[in-house]
């Protein structure tokens, strides 16, 4: 992979991430996340389960409030973001979810139409023909559109995910464990379909994963979360020389090393 | 100390809920007269809540009159005072079994649903996926609930009224031996608009008390399977408490001010 990304200024930053703290009762999940997202590059957050990856995204969405910390977007703190704002504010990203999270009672097209119709007040039938569009570019024919998300495959609910997640052309894109729960040929799929999608496009991603193979292909950056910090950061080509004995040990998928499985929560 | 630990433990968790829940009522309350309102999604969930529930709610109305007519003439027997039968069955299900039944009836058949319906969405991300497509949640799946509930419910027990008094008239003119054409004057001359009043707005109040507990319950759902369904038990049965309740409470108030 290309590693042409250099360190990241603040200023060039889409998405700051600042000292935020976040835990639920006793468990401490963020503790003092310190992260930029440079604009027009991909970053993958790898880390173990339970690290608080996806509590990451969630703070950035303001789905979960953050204990403490600052998290700028474009600038703006998007703490003090309440209504009209923060609806403004949210139609910048679109995300795909780890299970795809597809609208059951809705057929495919309509899923990947929702945004468009729901969030932007796009007229039904544009937003038909932009839903097909995108479903022609993550590689599903047109009689899926009329399908419901129970009866695709897994693979396929990732790529009408995907479409769903670019269809209105977000600024900036979360793939929460983009590839969990795939076989490899179609995780492969999925990571070019992610690349082919975003690159060239100008938008800011930020994914989340503990698939090495997929954090390879599609980041520009990639950063390791660990017990809540960010205990590496830098481009995709040095992860292998990161000269951190964390990032080695969870790369190699090794047993042995200073991290150690918290069996207990 | 473990004693006061729990006790402790307990009423600061009661308060957590009881301030969770009125946030989250405030939110959807306000949201009520905020744009946009998903006038679609509106009369579908009247269809489910409303329509849907015509069949039980009328069943169980009609042999409810049917056996309040039966046991109302035991005890007016005893006086000989068995003309007074259309009057207390009439009295009984406007006030209060018509709205009482219907809406455990409805708050066993729609609070489960919304709570499982809401709940499932819950722990699939569905509901933090309208939220990445700039949809506000509450919006769109709480509000049109809570509205279509509002609206049907009266409309619910308007039919379980009719209903009811009817099952009173056929107990009574087939088992007790009164003439169906006294029995109905009896009725019509009695019928007074306070009575089906008091029990349409206790209607509202219920079918509120129905939806709300479902999509708060199935909001907050946690965890897989397991959340869901302690989420639709929940649900279930804070309604039905909360009716009980509010019937109680709601009678009162209609006695204080001679409504």
């Amino acid at each position: 992979m290309e590693s042409a990304a250099s360190v990241p200024e603040n200023n060039g930053a889409k998405i700051v991430i600042k000292g935020v703290k976040k835990r639920f009762g006793p468990k401490v999940v963020l503790d003092g996340l310190d992260l930029a997202v440079p604009k027009g590059q991909s970053l993958v957050i790898i880390g173990g389960s339970g690290t608080g990856k996806s509590v990451t995204i969630k703070c950035v969405l303001g789905i979960l409030k953050p204990d403490a910390g600052q998290i700028l977007v474009d600038g703006e703190d998007t703490a003090k973001l309440r209504g009209n704002a923060r609806d403004a504010y949210l139609r910048k990203f679109g995300m795909l979810f780890q299970g795809a999270a597809l609208f059951d009672s809705m057929t495919v097209w309509e899923n990947v139409a929702f945004g468009l119709i729901q969030g932007r007040g796009v007229g039904r039938k544009k937003a038909r023909d932009i839903a097909f569009e995108k479903l022609t570019k993550v590689g599903l024919a047109a009689d899926v559109g009329g399908l419901y998300p129970s009866e695709l495959s897994g693979g396929m609910q990732k790529r009408v995910g995907l479409a769903r997640a670019i269809a209105a052309d977000p600024e900036i894109i979360f793939f929460d464990e983009p590839t969990t729960g795939l076989d490899p040929i179609m995780s492969d799929v999925i990571n070019n379909l992610i690349v082919d999608t975003v690159r060239g496009t100008g938008t800011t991603t930020l994914s989340i994963t503990h698939d090495l193979v997929s954090a390879r292909k599609i980041a520009d950056r990639i950063a390791m979360l660990y017990k809540g910090k960010i205990i590496w950061e830098g481009p995709t080509a040095e992860i292998d020389h990161s000269g951190n004995p964390y990032v080695d040990q969870f790369i190699h998928g090794r047993a042995e090393g200073p991290i150690k499985m918290e069996v207990k929560a | 100390m473990n004693f006061f630990t729990a006790v402790g433990r307990t009423t600061l968790e009661l308060l957590k809920e009881i301030g969770r829940l009125s946030i989250f009522t405030a939110d959807a309350v306000s949201s009520f007269v905020r744009p946009p309102i998903y006038w679609s999604l509106v009369l579908k969930q009247m269809m489910r809540i409303g329509f849907f529930s015509l069949p039980v709610v009328g069943l169980t109305a009609f042999f409810t009159g049917a056996v309040l007519a039966l046991q109302i003439y035991i005890g007016t027997a005893r006086y000989g005072a068995e003309q007074f039968v259309p009057t207390v069955v009439l009295i009984g299900i406007l006030r209060e079994l018509g709205p009482v039944i219907a809406g455990l009836m409805v708050a066993g058949r729609v609070s489960a649903a919304i709570a499982a319906e809401l709940g499932t969405m819950r722990v699939t991300e569905q509901i933090d996926a309208l939220t990445t497509l700039a949809t506000r949640p509450v919006k769109y799946l709480v509000v049109p609930r809570l509205m279509a509930a509002l609206v049907s419910m009266p409309l619910l027990v308007a039919v379980a009224d009719a209903i009811g008094v009817m099952g009173g008239y056929v107990a009574a003119t087939n088992n007790l031996g009164f003439t169906g054409s006294i029995y109905l004057n009896t009725t019509m001359n009695d019928l007074n608009s306070h009575d089906v009043m008091s029990g349409l707005i206790k209607a509202v109040v219920f079918g509120f008390l129905i939806a709300l507990m479902g999509a708060y319950n199935g909001f907050h759902s946690k965890g897989g399977a397991q959340g869901v369904g302690a989420a639709t038990t929940n649900a279930v049965v804070s309604a039905s408490i909360l009716i009980l309740v509010a019937n109680y409470i709601l009678t009162n108030i209609f006695n204080m001010l001679n409504f």
